[in-house]
């Protein structure tokens, strides 16, 4: 069935639209026009926020505190978003981000790959149980392991440092990861694994060689919620970071909602800049894969 | 995507001894650390709900003297639960319904389909943080956006954060915002595609109406979906955090204090860490019941089309 005739049959569904110029196709129309319409509307109340976030984003203080609200600011300041950096270790912040997001997308990906082909590859004894217990880890509340977690690292030092945040990545990779990977490596023949052993290749040859290439769309979609999901962290870094200059953008930006700056000026419009430069990254990450997205969501989830 | 049928074949190379050890050697990564950082520290937490630890001395064994305060002594324990369950309760089927209707104007395949899929799916990519502080602003009593926009038709806003009876459901209501076009409502309009064509042509040729066929066709065979987001989102939303945690501190006068943040106010400011061990062993209880309860209900309702 192709897309084409998919998606005529579910317009043909929806509007019960019939091809002669009767009642019904005319009431076909109005309807079409309705769901656009309607898809539209929802479309702008969705960004409405965003639209807010920018536009207070450029407003001097001033005109935040008119009432009724000003839809776009009388006079454009993006100072506002300059000023952010000055106020705030925002660099230092965002570095922060950055590199711990980095190095867990690396961790993350090279442990999830390694552990799916084992679990893909290889019937090993007591695999399957091994994998169920894999997925239910997914359904343990945080709470019940962040305590001893964080009395661990402290054990080992790494309180108010980055490792808690980056060296778990490279055990295993967070078990959604896993199994995205798996279900995609189960998709790979196993014959080019045959064919590679019966000349020679090791284990190893045969993941690096075959395996990884042939899966760059999974792993790339890999990386890239990794990459999302690191970004956007919160309850780690709140726990394990005490030193303003080592905090995440996420930790940064709630100090910088609750701490009094010293001259007590009132700040939503460089917090709504600070938001802003918060969260761009991850638009534009998506705008740029796209597809991986999409795929990579669709791939996970329909398994369920 | 189905795994390729793979014959048993007993080659020379592939023998037993080396399946096991290549395979444990590959998946050696995630094994241990789920020894280090899970089991291990789920086995600590359940040790330690029955101490009293507070970190600056040694743990000292208590019994379940813990889990009896908690039960019965700790006046925010059961508040905090009952909020909770009723974040949960509107929260998650607002949102999966949501997320499924969002799916299900998307597959009507008006023009332009991907831009509109782009505008839902954005919210989603706000980092929780920043989600919060735009909100903060947008439901300002005088400031916001919202009151504002319902001042035009006549309504006066409440002063939701603010307010102990808005509270939670402005939590809700900025959790539906970057919830219901993301990740869910993608792998909804995936299932509704891929609802065979041939079933609705079969229905409307003996007559049914759309709300026919969406309750005996659509329906059951994307009910695995619902399944699977039922339960994920039900685990979700009863560790709800984040978005408390930034906007309202858990008030005004605690009308927002979760469960979540009961846990991290023992561990994470009173450090506490015995007894939000036991707080935390008491909600994975909870959540393994949802979770069986829901398993068990679902061979009444989850149908698996095709199924072997």
């Amino acid at each position: 069935m192709t897309e084409a005739t998919s998606a005529r049959a579910s317009a043909h569904v929806v509007t019960g639209a019939r091809t002669r110029h009767g009642r019904s196709y005319w009431l076909g129309i109005v309807w079409r026009i309705f769901v656009y319409l309607f898809t539209l509307i929802l479309g702008l109340m969705f960004m409405l926020p965003f639209f807010w976030a920018v536009s207070s984003a450029f407003k001097p203080i001033a005109d935040l505190y008119v009432f009724p609200p000003l839809w776009f600011p009388r006079k454009w300041q993006p100072q506002n978003f300059v000023r952010v950096w000055q106020l705030v270790p925002f660099a230092q912040w965002t570095w922060n981000s950055v590199k711990i997001a980095a190095l867990s997308v690396v961790g993350e990906v090279v442990s999830a790959a390694a552990v799916a082909y084992g679990f893909s590859r290889y019937r090993f004894k007591g695999r399957n149980v091994l994998f169920v217990v894999l997925l239910s880890t997914m359904m343990i509340p945080i709470y019940v392991t962040i305590i001893p977690r964080f009395l661990l690292f402290r054990e080992f030092g790494w309180l108010d440092t980055h490792l808690p945040l980056i060296v778990p990545s490279f055990f295993g990779g967070g078990a959604f990861n896993i199994f995205l990977l798996r279900q995609f490596f189960m998709t790979i023949p196993q014959d080019f694994d045959e064919a590679a052993y019966v000349d020679g290749a090791s284990s190893w040859t045969i993941f690096s060689r075959i395996i990884l290439p042939l899966s760059k769309p999974a792993i790339s979609t890999v990386a890239i919620f990794s990459f999302l999901g690191s970004w956007q962290s919160f309850l780690g870094p709140l726990i394990y970071l005490n030193t303003k200059t080592k905090y995440t953008l996420p930790i940064g930006l709630t100090w910088f909602n609750v701490e009094p700056v010293a001259s007590g000026e009132p700040r939503e419009h460089l917090l709504m800049a600070a938001s802003v430069m918060v969260t761009l990254p991850a638009i534009a990450l998506f705008f740029a894969a796209q597809r991986y997205f999409i795929s990579g969501i669709v791939m996970s989830g329909l398994k369920g | 995507m189905t795994a390729v049928a793979q014959p048993r074949r007993r080659r020379l190379f592939r023998t037993q001894l080396r399946e096991n050890v290549l395979g444990y050697l590959w998946i050696s990564p995630w094994l241990i650390g789920f020894l280090v950082f899970t089991l291990g520290p789920m086995i600590a937490s359940f040790a330690y709900s029955f101490t009293s630890y507070r970190i600056i001395k040694a743990a000292t064994w208590i019994g379940v003297r813990n889990y009896v305060y908690a039960l019965t002594q700790d006046d925010l324990f059961w508040s905090s639960l009952g909020r909770t369950f009723y974040y949960v309760a509107i929260s998650v089927p607002l949102g999966l319904l949501g997320s499924l209707l969002l799916a299900m104007l998307l597959n009507q395949r008006v023009r332009g389909e991907a831009i509109f899929r782009t505008l839902f799916y954005l919210p989603s990519l706000t980092p929780t943080a920043a989600a919060a502080i735009i909100w903060i602003l947008l439901l300002h009593y005088r400031l916001g956006l919202v009151n504002h926009i319902l001042s035009l038709a006549g309504i006066q806003g409440p002063p939701w954060l603010g307010s102990q009876r808005w509270a939670i459901p402005s939590i809700i209501l900025i959790a539906l915002w970057s919830g219901m076009g993301g990740g869910r409502m993608i792998i909804f309009l995936a299932g509704l595609q891929g609802v065979p064509v041939e079933f609705y042509e079969a229905a409307e040729i003996d007559g049914a109406g759309w709300w026919h066929k969406f309750r005996s066709i659509t329906v059951p065979m994307i009910s695995p979906t619902i399944f699977f987001n039922l339960v994920l989102g039900i685990i979700s939303a009863l560790q709800v955090f984040e978005t408390a945690f930034i906007t309202t501190q858990g008030g005004p006068g605690r009308a927002s204090w979760f469960f979540g943040l009961h846990i991290f106010s023992h561990a994470f400011e009173y450090f506490d860490m015995g007894y939000a061990c036991t707080l935390s062993w008491l909600m994975f209880v909870i959540v393994l019941g949802f979770t069986l309860i829901q398993m068990r209900m679902s061979d009444r309702w989850v149908f698996y089309a095709g199924s072997v």
